[in-house]
């Protein structure tokens, strides 16, 4: 069992000029072995949804449990993975990978053989020893997945993982990630403004309302696994995708409208 | 960097592509921020130590005046001379051993404390307003009160050096450190680590390079202000080997002198730039 549910978040903080409330009451639970994704307008405060998640922010209200159990500060039973993958750059590939284990001081053996395993299912054989200055962005970011798996976390947490990838890229990097999942059946909560990636991706779809953030909808993904290439021509997918999109558009446009109103 | 070749080179022998090439040259040379071929490069460097060197030599022909400006030769040889006067050669260790001593004094303090600065908002705002007074007062005005104070020993030169480099220094590794991304300390954090770990796992190996950058630099000012000591008050050391030249007036010598301080400076940049180039293999960009 890893469940990761948040309760009642709230965040609220003062500006020179007013209190801005950022998020709104927003409870969700991911079920073990679930994959979440969030999408939302920018600004709505998802990344710092997925922030108090993580326990790297403390709400202002509410609580975050990882198995029933409070927690009040960041651990290893989170896994982030960021947009900026924020690798070790004196570190090699695979010293980055073995971070994690290293602090838990795992035995050598068995930091090298996670760390090798990782390395050849993130196909970055031949990478191990190269410092990350090496490599392109797309590998880096699988480094940096690679080492938040290395420590077998009950939930990964992904903030815009891929945001700073070419589409191409970006493409080849979620179906790798889908196999990840398929592979391990972590839990994830996923944050994007890709809404293809989301559908692509998720078995949950949170979409949320422009600032203040709450939780506007929830939509499952029915679309089977494993997904493929091929499963972004389905019908299914584009139905969805329409549906997502419309209610996208309308909260990006009730944000634009309050930022005017505040100008 | 790869040197772009005009196409028009390759192409065949004619009166047109005479011109097409000599363009071609032009537009190698003259497009900004254009590469140049490397060899180009090596004999502009050196070329233009040459024309200093005839300019110098043709002035001082004209002048004709070696107490105005002697002759690149006549420095040359009043340099050879000095070496061959052991003297000269234990002035320069003299300020080599001050710059050094004075110089980790001060690293020696300032990193903490510019590291400490850096990563606790506490001890930043007790420190930083007097750093930042203090860091605009020259440091060879407070020579003479060192005089006073506590003589002219080794002491106030190590004190000058100190004062010139410390406060200068402390600001710098504190915006090193501040600068260390956020993310880079949540990431491990996520991974288990607690605060000391995040602190000598991931918060000092991210500072190290450019810190030893910064100690570059301050290194550079150290010897402008170690001079300027030794010329206030000294018996040995290169400055008191300049003030000595000038009471004889003997301008080739202070040039020399100059010079070799040059060459020095030039030495300790480069072994630091080695070091940093040996010890940090994993920097995108190394500017030496």
């Amino acid at each position: 069992m890893s469940e990761i549910r948040l309760t009642d978040v709230a965040m609220r903080y003062r500006t020179r000029k007013a209190m801005v409330q950022a998020l709104d009451r927003i409870s969700l639970t991911v079920p073990d072995g679930q994959f979440a994704c969030i999408v939302g307008p920018s600004g709505c405060g998802k990344s710092t949804l997925l922030m108090i998640a993580a326990g790297l922010v403390q709400p202002t209200e509410g609580e975050v449990l990882v198995d029933g159990k409070a927690t009040s500060q960041a651990g290893a039973d989170r896994g982030m993975v960021f947009q900026s993958y924020s690798l070790y750059p004196w570190l090699s590939v695979r010293r980055n990978i073995e971070f994690g284990l290293e602090v838990k001081h795992t035995a050598k053996p068995e930091r090298q053989r996670l760390s090798a395993e990782l390395i050849r299912l993130m196909k970055l054989d031949g990478f191990a020893d190269a410092f990350p200055k090496a490599l392109s962005g797309g590998m880096k970011q699988r480094v940096a997945i690679a080492r938040a798996l290395a420590n077998d976390p009950q939930v990964l947490l992904m903030d815009e993982p891929f945001g700073a990838l070419d589409a191409l890229t970006r493409q080849i990097m979620q179906e790798l990630l889908t196999d990840l999942w398929q592979r391990y059946r972590k839990t994830v909560l996923f944050v994007t403004h890709d809404i293809d990636e989301a559908i692509f991706l998720g078995d949950v779809i949170y979409v949320m309302t422009a600032r203040p953030g709450r939780m506007r909808t929830t939509l499952r993904v029915d679309i089977a696994r494993p997904r493929t290439f091929d499963t972004l021509k389905t019908p299914e997918f584009s139905n969805l995708r329409n549906q997502v999109v419309g209610i996208i558009h309308e909260e990006s446009m009730k944000a634009v409208e309050s930022e005017l109103a505040r100008a | 960097m790869s040197e772009r070749v005009p196409a028009a080179q390759t192409a065949s022998a004619s009166a047109r592509t005479v011109k097409r090439r000599r363009r071609g040259v032009l537009r190698t040379y003259l497009t900004p921020k254009q590469a140049i071929p490397r060899q180009a490069r090596l004999v502009l460097g050196i070329g233009s130590f040459v024309v200093i060197l005839a300019v110098w030599q043709w002035a001082a022909g004209v002048l004709d005046n070696p107490l105005f400006l002697p002759t690149p030769v006549r420095v040359g040889n009043a340099w050879v001379t000095a070496i061959q006067q052991r003297h000269f050669i234990g002035d320069v260790g003299w300020s080599a051993f001050r710059i050094i001593a004075g110089f980790l004094i001060a690293a020696v303090m300032a990193v903490p404390l510019g590291l400490l600065m850096g990563s606790f908002e506490i001890v930043r705002a007790f420190f930083q307003p007097p750093i930042n007074f203090i860091r605009y007062m020259p440091a060879s005005a407070f020579i003479p009160l060192l005089i006073l104070t506590i003589g002219l020993g080794e002491n106030e030169k190590l004190t000058i050096i100190w004062i010139g480099v410390f406060f200068q220094l402390v600001l710098m590794v504190m915006d090193i450190a501040h600068r260390v991304p956020e993310e880079m300390l949540n990431v491990a954090y996520t991974l288990g680590a607690s605060r000391w770990t995040v602190f000598y796992k991931v918060f000092l190996p991210a500072t190290f390079p450019e810190i030893v950058d910064a100690l570059r630099i301050t290194m550079g000012w150290a010897w402008t202000y170690l001079i300027v000591a030794e010329i206030v008050a000294a018996e040995r050391g290169i400055g008191s080997f300049i003030l000595i030249s000038e009471r004889f007036l003997r301008s080739d010598a202070i040039i020399a002198a100059i010079i070799t301080i040059g060459f020095l400076g030039l030495i300790t940049d480069n072994v630091i730039a080695a070091i940093h180039r040996w010890a940090f293999p994993y920097v995108e960009k190394v500017h030496a």
